[in-house]
């Protein structure tokens, strides 16, 4: 699967690396998102769906099933 | 009572905001094919509020496209029926039926209740011109295009709201003064200590602040039918132009009243979010016992709501009565600085500062009740406060997390 992220809006919640720890990181500073994964494989795909949704600022976009 | 199959249920939704658009799409996602009515008294497609206090009245433009909660016909799309600018003004229970403002009524297997909370008025500053609350896009509006003419402006209330709006005010170049009548700004929500840098910070950013009987409002002057000042139980009136008054807000049950839900502070429910057989209520207006922390809660917290309606939708597919039981989260934009806590910090019996402080921009503060750890506050450390977090939800004990520190 693939996704954006569109990086300005985002918050920084940790709500990502939370919900999905193997594909999504934050800065230490200000907690915005770092990728750790841009093409997580199918068994991080469940994790990477739920952190768009919790996601508060709609920062994940799932662009490729 | 025999429930509908949850797959074909027709649910109906009030409040189209962060709860509720949430709920109709984790309802879609997880197989949920029946009607989906969702019903918001605001005109506009659902948006976001937490920009509102932070970039709505910074000086840079901000466009609706960057606020709405979802894409342009995503909603649709997803076969929503979206009915804005329609209130629901009763509950029949008995007919499972809401009666709304437009003389029509909305039938329903399923109810989630979302319509979160108003801001609390002051006592008779009613038509009062120059006088602002900020809940809604169209608040926030009025009150950036007033900051841009204001010279003198009071922030009543020193909570998030309140200090948010102060720290765009001073950004503005406007003389700023924020009023709290606790001790300290942010006390009720982030406690004394935490409370008393957050204070230094305001006023090494020069905004006055008044604090205790210097900061509790008596009445607001006025001239013309414009306000020109406020005067207080003690110290000093303050002129003004603009008032902005954050003293709280009351949760949206009015249209509830004659329901039979018990709806003091907010609709109150079990601990799986359910009012009554069907019945949920998710984000602000939702008052729920949360099992791990063994006490009632309403959390008026963006990521709640998200979070609250994801399980009332899992609840409805699912059939069953799982408790919620999350451990929040907040941010708050201070300045340049960004305040996150996970965890229940009001009401706190201790705190103890692990590392740092604000003006070091890095700090990170641990909150006790009873014998455990409940809360973590941080600036600046984004990663060691999700290790914090996950010792929250583990339930340590406070000897086991100071031991750590
Ligand atoms: C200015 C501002 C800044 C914020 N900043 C932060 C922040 O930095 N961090 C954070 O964690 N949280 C923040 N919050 C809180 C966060 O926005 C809320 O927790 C969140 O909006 C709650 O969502 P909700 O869907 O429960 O309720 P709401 O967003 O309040 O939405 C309820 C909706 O229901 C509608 N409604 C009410 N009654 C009826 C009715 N009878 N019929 C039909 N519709 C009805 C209302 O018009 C409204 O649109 C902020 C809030 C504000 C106002
Ligand atoms: S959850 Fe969203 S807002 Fe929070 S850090 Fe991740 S991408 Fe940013």
């Amino acid at each position: 699967m693939k996704f954006d992220i569109e990086l300005d809006k985002c918050v920084g919640a940790g709500v990502c690396a939370i919900a999905a720890p193997k594909v999504f990181d934050q800065n230490d500073d200000d907690g915005i998102i770092v990728v750790l994964n841009p093409s997580p494989s199918p068994d991080q795909e469940a994790a990477v769906r739920d952190a768009a949704v919790r996601c508060p600022a709609a920062v994940i976009k799932l662009t490729e099933q | 009572m025999k429930q509908a199959d949850p797959r074909t249920a027709r649910v109906v939704i009030v409040g189209a905001s962060a709860g509720g658009t949430s709920a109709a799409e984790a309802l879609r996602a997880r197989g949920h094919e029946g009607p989906i009515i969702l019903i918001g008294s605001e005109q506009h497609a659902p948006y976001d509020r937490p920009p509102l206090s932070k970039q709505v009245l910074g000086s840079a433009p901000v466009d609706s496209a960057t606020l709405a909660l979802r894409g342009k016909d995503h909603l649709r799309d997803l076969g929503i029926e979206e009915r804005y600018g329609v209130t629901a003004d009763d509950l029949d229970l008995a007919r499972r039926r809401v009666e709304l403002s437009d003389g029509t009524a909305a039938e329903f297997d399923r109810l989630i209740i979302a319509t979160g909370v108003a801001a609390r008025k002051l006592p008779h500053a009613e038509g009062l011109a120059g006088v602002h609350t900020l809940r809604t896009i169209d608040d926030a509006l009025k009150l950036r295009s007033a900051l841009t003419e204001a010279s003198r402006v009071v922030v009543i209330g020193g909570g998030f709201l309140g200090t948010e709006v102060a720290a765009a005010a001073a950004g503005q170049g406007a003389g700023v003064t924020i009023a709290s009548s606790s001790r300290t700004l942010l006390q009720s929500a982030v406690g004394e200590l935490i409370g008393q840098q957050v204070t230094d910070l305001h006023r090494g950013n020069r905004v006055r602040v008044r604090a205790g009987s210097e900061g509790r409002v008596r009445t607001l002057q006025s001239r013309g039918g414009r306000v020109s000042g406020v005067t207080f139980v003690s110290g000093a009136p303050e002129p003004a132009d603009l008032v902005v008054v954050c003293i709280g807000s009351e949760p949206a049950v009015d249209w509830l009243r004659f329901s039979g839900l018990a709806v003091e502070d907010g609709v109150q429910c079990a601990s799986d979010c359910s009012a009554a057989e069907g019945v949920y209520a998710v984000g602000d207006v939702a008052t729920w016992h949360n099992p791990r922390f063994n006490m009632s809660m309403r959390v008026e917290h963006r990521t709640n709501a998200t979070e609250q309606a994801l399980h009332v939708a899992e609840r409805i597919m699912a059939g069953d009565r799982t408790p919620y039981a999350p451990v929040p989260y907040f941010w708050s934009d201070q300045y340049d600085l960004k305040l996150q806590a996970h965890g229940y910090l009001r009401g706190h019996d201790e705190v103890h500062v692990a590392e740092g402080d604000l003006t070091s921009r890095r700090l990170i503060a641990l909150y006790r009740r009873g014998p455990a750890l409940t809360g973590v506050l941080a600036v600046g450390a984004a990663k060691a406060l999700r290790q914090w977090r996950s010792r929250i939800e583990s339930g340590m004990n406070w000897d086991d997390a100071i031991g750590l520190t």
